[in-house]
């Protein structure tokens, strides 16, 4: 039983580490209906920035703090130049292309981010806690062992929901940004700039790519392989649905527990290894029902 | 979408290309990380023909992009350095320059088959010998370079059953294959038991990357633990790795006695760290030694001291005359391909280990067919009938680094003895003596995997007599 | 001037519904068969067939069936590796199973196999639409990775899960040098490429094109979406069935299971979206270009005499590719074959301008 609570609890905490990659996606599928698959990318630009300036800046008075101003500037001005030179040019194009377009910018931002800092592997230590803790020892035989670095990513990922949440639903540009999502051309007509809109959404996108891509990097290291997470986050959207904050946090709770369950008590029946697909497995599953996510809105289609 | 925005896209694009490359230099010239380095002064040569056409071409297939780059990159620099080093230092084998051209296969497969296609034509002679650094494409590579007659050497990796020279006359998978590397392990921890009979009733896991590579050791386990009754319990990790946490929670819940490694590139850091996290001792855990360098261990920090691995002979160490050498003729010359503080890392001196032993089959291969370009079939001869004394070993500034090597038809591998390397936090310290793996064991298996592989290939076996 | 239909009277319905109904284009497509058939065997080198022309025209196929699925029928597929995969693995079984069949109709065994599986996975497309079946087709790519890497009997329980395949021979007639491969897999995609170009003019193509274009409205007027959707992925990954069959054996000779991995499935869309969405010649133009490109920007900094890394070039290589990319999806997001379009409404009226 012991057992069973940790491995729940290890499956509903990388789940969350999930989720704070799927919250990038939704935001921008939220604000522009763009499926942007560069999300993942942005993470490793993001870390690798983060990582190689604090190296830089080691001699100054707050290296850590400069940095993460300095990447976040530069985060801002990525923004700028997806909207300028991306989302633009291709306004009114079908989803379809807008997928391919940020496809390509994954690429360029893998190949511009190693160029720039090199595709050696590097050590994030911003002082998380390593030591894992032992819990509830009087309840179960062996107690629950559970990563620190996993609780703190866990409270950092509630708190940013809190603050998306309060972002949205409380602030002017939060409110421009949901009627941009309601209907871009409504939202124009009562002149919202949806340009500057598009800056601001990709902006906090890439602010949470930072977070996710610290949080990440201090736990693998920082190098190309934190691209590849953009793919454990995928079945997490599916689940929640492309359009929900809420549904992108609950999506990684499931996904991850039931990846951890399904690997630990079915993997060795089959041969393991069975969690990258189950996870989509069970996304797909879900999809039957709920075609839409978990949380996603139901478009009726009107011929 | 009016001519006016397509020209503005067209600019802008080109800008958005003009801005990153110029963002480079700017990069390059602030840090002072190896890759940087990379980017700066290394002179990649694409391969151009000398005037005399007296050179012997070798094809560097490496990977410096990807996943794997932070362990790729190590390799190849070694490598690419210990052949500026003939070059510069001796003027090339007996006179023949070597001349190499590298070419990036990202650790994939088909990018592999394209580097070799691109590359075994070059050179007055063709492509040497290829290293192919990769299990995946060894795999793809073995019946190719049987078409072409180029042999393979896969120094450490490969199929383990391509030892044997009379299915496999192109392969050498020479100094170790993962059967001789599992073997040395389950002897080194049943030195560690007291004894190979008290492994009896104990548990070891292989965490292993799920690929060729990581599945490769399995069979040679299965054989010893009905040998000698422990149980092995088999835990694949996905590549590439990032995501451990169920395996980890499996090794927490069996509680084995030992664990091997078998992972490579992120894998192996990730699995130390997930080691920490479920508390299992990392003094239990024994890597691969593609699991046993500074960019598995670094990133893990303090939490990686005590786990060991086995080594390809060497370790890590830039105290030998090579080293001297290279930094006397390579770096000092602004020509070496990485950082200098790098030179004599685990993988780099694999890479340069790895290279000074193409260079000796180069030399073998003149004593008979006289010192001029060679063919890949005439190379092929060198390293079939390849020796490297002590005495040669003295000569090439190699001391300690490597143990005598003999090949032959039928021992394509040439030696299977290894150590056994623990990290203490700073360096990679040696924690055991030579282990030499068990040819009883070994070669029974080989026999049947390479007559499985012929009869599957209507290969006819050929003679080692003649 | 040379692109002009005035005079070409159809005076028979046959003419008029011909398959390329203007004689310019029947003397292009002649003429394009002819460099295909006879001009390049005669110029190519033995490095411009392995590494460019093979797997061209195999990634060709690929695309070619890709297309009939996202660009003629809507459903947007990540999962192509996986068919690829599936075509593969069961023609190896096929022919490891059953030593006397014709490796060429293992092919289209593989094929139908992974017609199946697409069938299969084509299912969910009825209720799941847009990038949530995108999402969802990779449960396919990631389920094939795990079941080929780990279920022995897909591999004749090779222990390292590497499958080295036999020697291609159809009646005594070995397929082993470069340019009988290559007429081999020309051949095929010729064939695959008239079929499809007659299948999407025909009924079922014109059902696809409505269900994309609207499915709702598809199935007022009287079109069954189960029967347009479920079919363009049967035909789809037919295509790309046979496609990895032709990769494996043909151009990889030996492979595992990532050698189908989901990069495998992002260029082939990659190849089918830049080349043009409900194009034939499109999808092969795409699946040139996209392989010709990284070898183009791989060698081109040698070529033109500047010395740096590796690494570099690669990641230079990288960064080119993903600009070109939305280059040209901002420029053209109908790919190449609308470009082709507008050159030969151009050429229509050249050289006068009215």
């Amino acid at each position: 039983m012991g057992f069973f609570v940790e491995v729940l609890i290890g499956g509903l905490m990388a789940g969350v580490l999930y989720s704070l990659v799927a919250l990038g996606f939704v935001l921008i599928f939220k604000a522009s209906g763009v499926f942007n698959f560069a999300q993942g990318a942005m993470v490793l630009f993001a870390a690798l920035t983060f990582v190689r300036l604090i190296d830089i800046l080691k001699d100054t008075f707050a290296p850590i703090m400069l940095s993460l101003l300095i990447t976040i500037a530069l985060m801002v001005v990525l923004a700028m130049a997806v909207e300028r030179l991306v989302l633009r040019p291709m306004v009114n194009q079908p989803g379809i292309s807008l997928f391919m377009a940020t496809l390509g910018i994954a690429y360029f931002l893998d190949g511009f981010g190693q160029t720039l800092w090199g595709s050696d592997i590097y050590t994030l230590d911003i002082g998380i806690p390593k030591e894992p803790l032992m819990l509830l020892e009087t309840v179960f035989e062996g107690g629950v062992l559970v990563a620190s670095e996993d609780l703190i990513a866990t409270v950092v990922a509630g708190l940013l929901v809190v603050v998306l949440a309060i972002f949205f639903q409380r602030t002017r540009v939060g409110r421009a940004l949901r009627a941009v999502a309601d209907d871009h051309q409504a939202a124009q007509s009562i002149g919202i700039p949806l340009n500057y809109i598009w800056v601001v959404v990709w902006t906090v996108a890439g602010l949470v790519a930072l977070v996710a891509g610290i949080i990440w990097g201090s736990k693998l290291g920082v190098q190309f392989s934190l691209s590849l997470i953009a793919l454990k986050a995928l079945p997490v959207l599916i689940l929640g649905g492309f359009e929900s904050v809420l549904g992108a946090i609950i999506g990684g709770l499931i996904i991850g527990a039931g990846e951890k369950l399904s690997e630990i008590y079915l993997g060795p029946y089959v041969g393991g290894g069975i969690e990258y697909w189950f996870a989509y497995m069970l996304a797909l599953f879900f999809l039957l029902f709920r075609p839409q996510g978990l949380f996603g809105e139901v478009h009726i289609d009107r011929v | 979408m009016g001519y006016s925005k397509l020209i503005k896209g067209l600019l802008l694009s080109m800008l958005l290309v003009i801005v990153g490359c110029g963002q480079k230099e700017e990069g390059t010239g602030t840090d002072t990380s190896s890759d940087s380095q990379t980017s700066s002064n290394t002179n990649n040569q694409a391969y151009a023909p000398t005037p005399d056409g007296n050179e012997q071409f070798v094809p560097v297939l490496s990977y410096r992009t990807g996943p794997y780059a932070p362990n790729g990159t190590g390799v190849a620099n070694g490598f690419v350095d210990y052949l500026k080093l003939v070059d510069a230092r001796d003027g090339g084998v007996n006179g023949v320059r070597i001349s190499f051209e590298e070419c990036e296969t990202e650790y994939k497969t088909d990018r592999g088959v394209e580097c070799y296609e691109r590359l075994k034509g070059l050179g007055p002679t063709g492509a040497t010998v290829f290293n192919p650094n990769s299990t995946g494409v060894t795999f793809a590579l073995t019946e190719k370079t049987t078409t072409d007659k180029i042999p393979l050497i896969t120094m450490g990796y490969g199929r383990s059953e391509s030892r044997d020279g009379s299915v496999f006359p192109w392969n050498f998978p020479m100094m170790g294959t993962y059967w001789t590397a599992a073997d040395v392990l389950v002897q080194h921890v049943g030195n560690l038991s007291g004894g190979l009979d008290k492994l009896k009733g104990k548990k070891i896991a292989l965490v292993y990357h799920d690929s060729p590579f990581g599945k490769e050791p399995i069979p040679l386990l299965q054989k010893r633990s009905e040998m000698h009754g422990f149980s092995l319990t088999t835990i694949p990790v996905t590549h590439p790795g990032v995501e451990q946490k169920a395996a980890w929670l499996q090794v927490r819940q069996d509680k084995p006695d030992y664990v091997f490694l078998w992972g490579w590139g992120v894998m192996n850091s990730t699995s130390i760290k997930e080691a920490a996290a479920v508390r299992y001792p990392r003094e239990q855990m024994f890597g691969v030694w593609w699991s046993g360098a500074e960019p598995d261990v670094t990133p893990a920090g303090d939490d990686s001291i005590g786990y060991s691995s086995v080594t390809l002979q060497h370790s890590a160490g830039s105290d030998n005359q090579v080293h001297k050498d290279i930094f006397k003729y390579v770096y000092d010359a602004g020509a070496g391909s990485g950082d200098r503080d790098r030179v004599g890392e685990v993988l780099y001196n694999r890479g340069m280990l790895n290279a000074a032993i193409v260079v000796e089959v180069i030399r073998n291969a003149q004593s008979k067919y006289g010192q001029k370009p060679l063919t890949g079939e005439q190379i092929r001869w060198g390293i079939e009938n390849f020796e490297l004394t002590q005495a040669q070993i003295d000569k090439l500034g190699l001391t300690g680094m490597v143990q005598p090597i003999k090949l032959s038809c039928s021992d394509h591998e040439g030696t299977r003895i290894a150590r056994i390397h623990t990290w203490n936090g700073k360096t990679w310290e040696y924690s055991s003596d030579w282990i030499e793996a068990s040819d009883a064991v070994i070669k029974p298996m080989v026999e049947t995997a390479a007559s499985n592989y012929a009869k599957e290939k209507n290969i006819t076996r050929a003679s080692c007599e003649s | 001037m040379f692109y002009r239909e005035t005079g070409q009277f159809k005076t028979s319905y046959q003419a008029d519904q011909a398959i390329f109904p203007i004689r310019q284009d029947r003397i292009f497509i002649l003429i394009w068969l002819l460099i295909g058939f006879a001009v390049i065997p005669l110029v190519a080198s033995e490095y411009a067939f392995r590494a460019i022309l093979i797997p061209v025209t195999i990634m060709g196929l690929a695309a070619l069936g890709l297309n009939i699925l996202v660009g003629y029928c809507g459903q947007v597929s990540l999962g192509t590796g996986a068919f690829m995969a599936v075509g593969a693995y069961a023609a190896y079984n096929f022919m490891i199973r059953v030593p006397e069949l014709n490796p060429l109709f293992c092919f289209v065994l593989g094929g139908l196999t992974a017609t199946g599986v697409g069938i299969l996975f084509g299912i969910p497309s009825l209720r799941i639409k847009g990038f949530y079946l995108a999402v969802a087709t990779l449960a396919l790519q990631f389920f094939t990775d795990w079941a080929f890497s780990r279920i022995g009997w897909f591999t004749n329980y090779t222990p390292s899960g590497s499958i080295a395949v036999q020697p291609v021979e159809v009646f005594g007639f070995a397929f082993n040098t470069p340019l009988r491969k290559y007429f081999l897999c020309l051949t095929i995609l010729s064939i695959f490429a008239l079929v499809a170009k007659n299948i999407v003019r025909g009924r079922i193509g014109r059902a696809w094109m409505a269900t994309r274009d609207m499915d709702v409205a598809a199935e007022i007027i009287g079109i069954r979406p189960m029967y347009a959707k479920l079919s363009a992925f049967a035909v789809s990954s037919f295509f790309i069935g046979i496609a990895g069959a032709l990769w494996a054996y043909i151009y990889l000779g030996s492979w595992e299971p990532l050698a189908f991995d989901i990069n495998v499935s992002f260029s082939v869309l990659f190849m089918v979206i830049i080349g043009g969405l409900g194009s034939i010649v499109g999808g092969l133009m795409g699946a040139a270009f996209i392989t010709l490109l990284p070898l183009m920007l791989n060698q081109l900094p040698s070529a033109m005499g500047f010395e740096i890394s590796t690494a570099l070039i690669k990641h230079l290589e990288i960064m080119i590719f993903g600009a070109l990319i939305i280059f040209f999806l901002a420029v053209e997001p109908l790919g190449f074959a609308r470009l082709w379009q507008i050159a030969k409404e151009k050429l229509r009226l050249w050289p006068f301008p009215h």
